[in-house]
């Protein structure tokens, strides 16, 4: 018999708050948007920073794992604007610096190194330099930030931001060595002597596309690797382009292209995808954006051979189910996918690798075969996005904290959680409890003619205060949880009643969940949440069953409740980070 | 009372009925009663009884005299017409709209005070009339709007909320339906909706008045250890002893999927009431047994609930008094007033 559903552990709760179960680092999103209708942007900052450490250029650039997740957009169709709210915290916050972690004067004598200088290596940074220990990075380029930087393009993502963010870290006291790449990890970790090294090396190499005519010496130089471009052009190197451009692929990377290309004079730019729209990888957002700018996107179309003419490169001809088609294009950006590269790591030094060439990393302590080495972001199994870069961080920061204490890597500390009641008085909540029926507001885009004038020219304006006031109460505060006090309850039928969604019912329990699912007032169509399910209602030995898909966390099953049966209790995820844990004893 | 309306949005997966509409669509203003009112319950149920009968809004007509129930018709289909009236004359005013508007559904809804005290004579009536409504008691012992004193429902013995104990017999609307010759008589619980939808579905569909007796508890000043009226008591004692579906006229009629004995009942409209025998031998158009039976299952100190009675076949009171079928107020100026000549010769078929 299905329940009852145990609410003592954070599981079931947490997965009620869509939002931040889908986070790879768990922000607490309900909590950051609350404190951003209270006007308190340096709090909301700060509680984003604990968890995924760049709200400023997350805020811009993350892929948002949480908004299709968002119960409201199984309510009225679109998700709360989470990660542009996220950019209104972190543009009208007021100075940080003074509540940042400070790395203490006395160090604890461990000495950490990081390869690269991208998300995942500042976050291990960003929880260990706090702790006393020693982190030196090496980073083969002038700057850091690694794809974060030189494979976003100003115009999404203002190089400001990233200084500040990265530099917040750095500051805390990380010894940076710029333009010095690791060329030979087995020489390295013979020479250096670090407790623990951390590959945060991303998946640095562009896809190739190795069809007729890629290396006709006329057409190479017109023929470009995505994410090698964008780093040109980053580093000043590409200043313009021809005017007929097609761009291969329809990935994130190919948006950031064809737009970047649009930008350095390729007015007659083509996005050209293998496959049809509902399989592109590039956000929905991004792609919006794009068609925004006058980029056409092409959709069925298999590259065949580069068309070569008079020596250089003419067009390229792609396969489509009416036939073969030539496009003519003066230059081609491939952004068809990203290649994790080690030929820097020796293969017998212990890290064993598998056949796809791949580190063979711990799933969940991202320690390698050998001791005391760890993986994360792209490095460790091919390329992600920043956020899932961000979360490998704290977690290998823990394996290193483990590790450098000869403690057990795979002994981590759980998940804990808060539970306190919101209740303020008889029908008075301390969160905004009633139901805003307003759509999800639109952001304002710069004018093209703004957009084109200069590559840095931020496209995305942010949020009006208005549409910021709004947009923040069309949170259902999903971190509110309706809590239900079995013995309580006189199955008087308030709530069921009541519930403007019909998510409650009471029933008599059945054999299985899927059987326990018919009974209920108004099925869901979405199976993916779970139901809670009480343990016996003292009266009729029947139970309560609420359905988590469509709750709107509007209280009123607890105000109508005339036993305090019902209660809405505000739950908080506690995560485990390194810096929670007891100090190195040196 | 609750700090915000009920959000307009639904879900996604509501059934809706012949008419398009959801049950959403079937409901009114938030209730002002007190949380756990037994009286939300049974507008619930009403609100559902009226969706899967596709009752058309704007042909129904919910009244009311004076009481927490009677306020209850604010709280459920905001579209139809309603009647709030002086205390306790509900029933008279039902019936004077009935003459009116015979084509509408009445819904009357009233409590034990309204009902059985100060409007006492009025129910009777309207009984003896059998006036074409579902005529619904909201029925908890207690004048709740006025502190919880004993009303003429409250059973000897049982206690007020202070401890004090009730010596008046009381008065119950089921024996006094029944010896009034009503057509229709049930008794539900608040807390009870799969026995009550069916029933109110069915008196909806009466050709006369359906009484229906609900016992809907009082949470604030009657669901204490020593009342008979409360949640926890009428679940201990509740025996029904008469269980009936409501099959609509437009759903077609299966063979139930149940090995008890089965009758059926044909109602006026068409549609049908399918008794299952829960009861040995319990007959629900017998009068007579049926009032012995009640009135033995309250001696035993059991609430009998249930359809009790049922009489398709009895005269409503535009049958009596031999109306058009056309409602009045559907008729023209000069058909309903024909003037001094119609008058005169009327007058000397007297002489």
């Amino acid at each position: 018999m299905p329940g009852p559903t145990d609410v003592t552990a954070p599981h079931h709760y947490h997965k009620v708050v869509d939002c931040q179960y889908a986070c790879p680092a768990h922000t607490n999103v309900p909590e950051y948007l609350r404190l951003i209708a209270q006007g308190r942007y340096t709090e909301s900052y700060l509680l984003n920073r604990e968890s995924n450490v760049f709200p400023g250029i997350l805020g811009r650039t993350c892929d948002r794992p949480c908004e299709p997740a968002c119960r409201r957009g199984r309510i009225d169709g679109k998700p709360v604007a989470i990660c542009r709210l996220k950019r209104v915290a972190a543009d009208l916050r007021d100075d940080i610096t003074a509540y940042l972690p400070k790395a203490p004067t006395v160090r604890n004598g461990k000495r950490v190194a990081l390869i690269g200088a991208g998300p995942s290596s500042l976050t291990v940074a960003n929880d260990l330099l706090p702790m006393g220990y020693d982190v030196v990075i090496h980073e083969k380029l002038s700057q850091a930030g690694g794809l974060m930087r030189f494979n976003i393009p100003a115009f999404r993502l203002p190089a400001h931001v990233l200084d500040e963010e990265t530099g917040y870290i750095i500051d805390m006291g990380a010894e940076v060595h710029y333009d010095s790449p690791v060329s030979s990890l087995k020489s390295f970790l013979d020479d250096t002597h670090f407790d623990a090294v951390f590959v945060g090396s991303g998946a640095p190499k562009g896809k190739e596309l190795d069809i007729p005519g890629r290396w006709d010496a006329g057409a190479r130089e017109h023929i470009h690797i995505g994410i090698e471009w964008l780093g040109s052009v980053h580093f000043g190197h590409i200043e313009q382009i021809a005017k007929r451009v097609l761009i291969i692929g329809a990935g994130n990377t190919a948006m950031d292209c064809c737009r970047t290309s649009r930008r350095l004079g390729g007015t007659d730019t083509k996005v050209v995808a293998r496959r049809s729209r509902e399989f592109f990888k590039a956000s929905p957002w991004e792609l919006e954006d794009a068609g925004e700018e006058g980029i056409a996107i092409i959709e069925n179309h298999a590259p065949k051979r580069f068309v070569i003419e008079q020596g250089t490169l003419a067009g390229m001809e792609f396969d489509t189910p009416t036939g073969a088609v030539i496009i003519p294009c003066d230059e081609v950006i491939l952004a068809i996918g990203q290649d994790n590269a080690f030929p820097w790591i020796e293969r017998d030094i212990g890290i064993d690798f598998d056949k796809w060439n791949m580190p063979v990393i711990d799933k969940s302590t991202f320690e390698s075969t050998r001791k005391g080495v760890f993986f994360g972001g792209d490095a460790a199994w091919g390329p992600q996005n920043i956020i899932w870069a961000v979360e490998h961080g704290h977690q290998v920061a823990i394996s290193v904290h483990q590790h450098c204490q000869a403690l057990d890597v795979h002994d981590r500390p759980p998940q804990g959680m808060h539970l306190e009641s919101t209740k303020m008085g008889l029908h008075s909540w301390a969160y905004s409890n009633d139901f805003n029926p307003s759509p999800r507001s639109q952001m304002k885009h710069a004018e093209l003619v703004e957009r084109f004038s200069k590559l840095s020219a931020e496209v995305e304006l942010g949020f009006t205060p208005e549409q910021t006031a709004t947009e923040v109460e069309r949170c259902l505060n999903c971190d509110v949880e309706t809590h239900f006090e079995n013995t309580l309850c006189i199955e008087c039928d308030a709530c069921v009643d009541v519930c403007p969604v019909s998510c409650l019912t009471i029933t008599a329990n059945v054999e299985s969940e899927g059987d326990l699912r018919t009974m209920l007032s108004a099925p869901a169509q979405n199976t993916t949440q779970d139901l809670y399910v009480s343990a016996s209602l003292p009266q009729t030995k029947r139970i309560m069953v609420k359905d988590e898909d469509l709750c709107l966390h509007c209280g009123l099953c607890a105000e109508r409740c005339p036993t305090a049966a019902w209660d809405m209790k505000k739950f908080e995820l506690v995560l485990p980070y390194a810096s929670m844990m007891s100090e190195v004893t040196a | 009372m609750t700090s915000i309306a009920k959000p307009a949005v639904r879900h996604p997966g509501l059934k809706r009925n012949a008419l398009g509409f959801t049950m959403r669509d079937y409901e009114g203003a938030m209730s002002t009663l007190c949380a756990g009112c037994g009286h939300d319950s049974v507008t619930a149920a009403l609100v559902q009884a009226c969706f899967e009968l596709a009752l058309p809004p704007h042909r129904a007509a919910k009244m009311s005299g004076i009481g927490c129930s009677s306020k209850t018709t604010a709280y459920f289909m905001r579209q139809s017409h309603g009647f709030n009236s002086v205390h306790g004359r509900m029933p008279s005013v039902t019936s004077g709209a009935s003459a009116a508007n015979r084509d509408l559904t009445y819904i009357g809804i009233s409590g034990d005070g309204d009902s059985l005290s100060i409007g006492l004579g009025q129910l009777c009536h309207a009984i003896r009339r059998n006036v074409r409504m579902l005529y619904v008691i909201d029925n908890n012992g207690v004048y709740g709007l006025t502190k919880g004193q004993f009303s003429a429902s409250a059973d000897i013995g049982s206690t007020s909320k202070k401890g004090e104990a009730n010596v008046q017999p009381p008065i119950d609307p089921v024996l006094l339906a029944l010896t009034l010759g009503a057509t229709f008589v049930a008794r539900g619980f608040s807390g009870d909706k799969a026995q009550l939808i069916p029933i109110l579905k069915a008196g909806l569909s009466h050709n006369g008045l359906a009484l229906v007796d609900i016992i809907s508890p009082c949470v604030t000043f009657n669901d204490h250890d020593g009342s008979t009226k409360s949640y926890k008591f009428t679940r201990e004692h509740e025996v029904e002893i008469s269980a009936a579906d409501f099959v609509p006229l437009r759903r077609e009629i299966t063979v139930p999927d149940t090995t008890e004995a089965i009758s059926t009942i044909t109602m006026h409209d068409g549609s049908v009431v399918r008794f299952r025998k829960t009861h040995d031998s319990y007959d629900p158009t017998d009068r007579a047994a049926a009032y012995a039976h009640v009135r033995a299952c309250q001696q035993r100190n059991e609430v009998a609930t249930g359809l009790l009675f049922l009489d398709e076949g009895g005269l409503d009171m535009h049958a009596v008094a031999k109306t058009v079928p056309t409602p009045l107020v559907d008729l023209t100026y000069k058909q309903l007033c024909p003037g001094n000549s119609a008058l005169q010769a009327l007058m000397e078929k007297y002489r």
